[in-house]
């Protein structure tokens, strides 16, 4: 019997062992370089850093934690929350007319059509498509110069002149911050949606029109609530992602901190490992509330 | 398309979400024929190609570009035999735990970035490992073991055991049987997987950012033009190179696996 026989007649007959020997490789790899990783950064929450030589205090304390509920760092986490939230309700905005489009009217050629997309702006370099917005909000960019073509610039003078979302252009404001959110997280949002609708069948919209209900009223009461684990699922991706992203802030806005900053720059120049971990705890946290709630509304089926 | 019956209102926004996804992308493309330097001037003032002539030289750049393929290759290979495994015994096997496991198998896409990043930074500090081609490696093959697991799993769901049985009645080994009946089922579907594990390690950042040390992979390059934009002009030219590289794989990605299953975990 030759060996490779030999080898995989043991392998049938262990079935167990077979099955070791397929996860074993991909659970060491995670074990070790992502979740022993991990929860070793995390761990050094609990200790905390000595004011005087500016070394890490092996000692357990709660005493860092504490410091997440500072004003400044605090401000940080509802800043954060708050953009979360604003890109998330946006990006519904946007992707729920073109989701519906796309699983309702396109057939076909054209339905694969609207897949591509979806895809390839999904798929595409993150880094371009921030640096494509970049070229947009320049002062010089095409905006302002839209704008001086329609007439319009005192509008966008007035848009950007509003307190705390405005600024000196829209590549230094709050609001340019917001609108690359929105676009670079937006195809995770119509992907969801647009699976979720594919579903909702359109006998139940035949008969709730059959039984008297204007478009407004079916939409209301039979087609949005269908689709909500949909949004929901998508609204994971757009809340999780803003909420860990350093590097849209760093490069359009008006350099206040985001949580993703904060961390880097707390492990970074900073140095204050202890502090970087108790905010990353931040962003796990909020995560595993959201999923938790996501899940109970039935979002995971719609994944 | 059935689109007689599609209101007015509803199209609209349908084409102005589409015009709003790509329009950014093609803008690129305008830019990197501009002749002026110094600013995101709109519209360019003139055209001329010679930016391509001038990014062609620039050994940097290629350096960059050669640092990036090689991670992504071996990060790639890696990640094909990693996944692949884990997809297998996901589908194939019932046992205490699984649900957990595959959890943690999706794991490194659903957290954001930064936390993988940060995590393996510290650990490297911990074990005082320099940064090197393998620290990046190390994080690249993390998350694009996600997206090959993703793809495979989708496959191997599709297939029936019943081949497998068959083969084996028939006389066939574990490894004729993979040869021969396994591997033909999910060749494309491994292609495919590998191809987007290719496209998102070639383009990431995040994680880069805190295993490369000193190293410069593209999208570093990349981050560093955004942070200070000191040649914009050749930017633009790199810009349209990734998107072109970054293009390919995920078209030929999509032909592989349209029947009926979605493109790999929608996640970076």
């Amino acid at each position: 019997m030759s060996l490779t026989r030999s080898i995989s007649n043991f392998l049938f007959k262990h079935p167990n062992g077979f099955l070791t020997l397929l996860l074993a490789p991909p659970l060491l790899w995670l074990g070790i370089a992502f979740l022993g990783s991990l929860s070793v950064f995390l761990f050094h929450a609990f200790f905390s850093i000595d004011e005087f030589s500016g070394f890490i205090k092996y000692e357990f304390t709660l005493s860092t934690f504490a410091e997440l509920f500072r004003l400044s760092n605090f401000d940080v986490i509802i800043r954060s929350l708050v953009m979360a939230t604003a890109v998330t309700l946006a990006s519904v905005v946007i992707a729920f007319p073109f989701a519906y489009f796309a699983a309702r009217y396109a057939r076909g050629k054209w339905k694969a059509l609207f897949y591509i997309l979806v895809m390839l702006p999904l798929w595409s370099s993150y880094l371009v498509k921030v640096y494509a917005w970049k070229l947009i909000l320049a002062k010089e960019g095409i905006i302002s110069w839209l704008a001086g073509e329609l007439h319009l610039t005192w509008a966008l003078d007035a848009l950007l002149a509003i307190p705390v979302i405005g600024g000196p252009s829209l590549s230094i404001s709050f609001l340019g911050t917001f609108l690359v959110f929105v676009y670079v997280w937006l195809p995770f949002m119509i992907l969801p949606t647009q699976a979720a609708l594919e579903r909702v069948p359109v006998n139940l919209i035949d008969a709730s029109s059959d039984l008297g209900g204007t478009p407004a009223q079916t939409f209301r009461h039979v087609i949005f609530p269908l689709a909500l684990p949909g949004i929901i699922a998508g609204s994971i991706f757009t809340f999780s992602l803003t909420l860990g992203d350093y590097i849209i802030p760093q490069i359009i806005g008006n350099s206040s901190y985001f949580l993703g900053q904060t961390v880097y720059t707390l492990q970074g120049t900073a140095g204050n490992i202890p502090l970087a971990a108790a905010f990353t705890v931040v962003p796990i946290v909020i995560m595993g509330i959201y999923l938790a709630i996501a899940k109970r509304m039935g979002a995971f089926d719609a994944l | 398309m059935r689109s007689e019956g599609s209101p007015l209102l509803l199209k609209i926004a349908a084409l102005a979400c589409v015009a709003f996804l790509h329009v950014p992308l093609l803008l690129i493309f305008l830019y990197a024929f501009t002749t002026e330097e110094k600013s995101f001037q709109f519209p360019p003032p003139g055209y001329t190609a010679k930016w391509f002539g001038i990014v062609w030289e620039r050994q940097d750049i290629w350096d960059a570009i050669g640092l990036s393929v090689k991670v992504a290759s071996i990060a790639t290979f890696l990640a094909l035999i990693l996944g692949t495994c884990a997809a297998a015994a996901i589908s194939r096997a019932k046992f205490f735990g699984r649900d957990h496991i595959s959890l943690l198998f999706i794991l490194p896409i659903a957290l954001p970035g930064i936390v993988t990043g940060i995590a393996l930074r510290s650990a490297f500090g911990i074990m005082d490992i320099p940064f090197s081609t393998w620290t990046i490696v190390l994080g690249h093959t993390t998350f694009c073991m996600v997206v090959v697991y993703n793809n495979v799993l989708a496959r191997f769901r599709r297939t029936s055991g019943s081949m497998i049985e068959a083969s084996m009645d028939l006389g066939a080994d574990g490894f004729q049987t993979f040869r021969y009946v396994v591997l033909p089922q999910i060749a494309s579907a491994l292609l495919a997987g590998g191809m987007l594990a290719f496209a998102l390690s070639f383009d990431e950042v995040i994680v880069t950012t805190f295993t490369a040390g000193q190293q410069s992979t593209l999208p570093i390059w990349m981050l560093n033009e955004l942070i200070r934009p000191r040649q914009r002009p050749i930017t633009n030219v790199v810009a349209i190179f990734v998107i072109a590289v970054t293009f390919v794989p995920i078209l030929a990605a999509y032909y592989l696996t349209r029947e009926g299953e979605h493109t790999g975990g929608t996640g970076k």
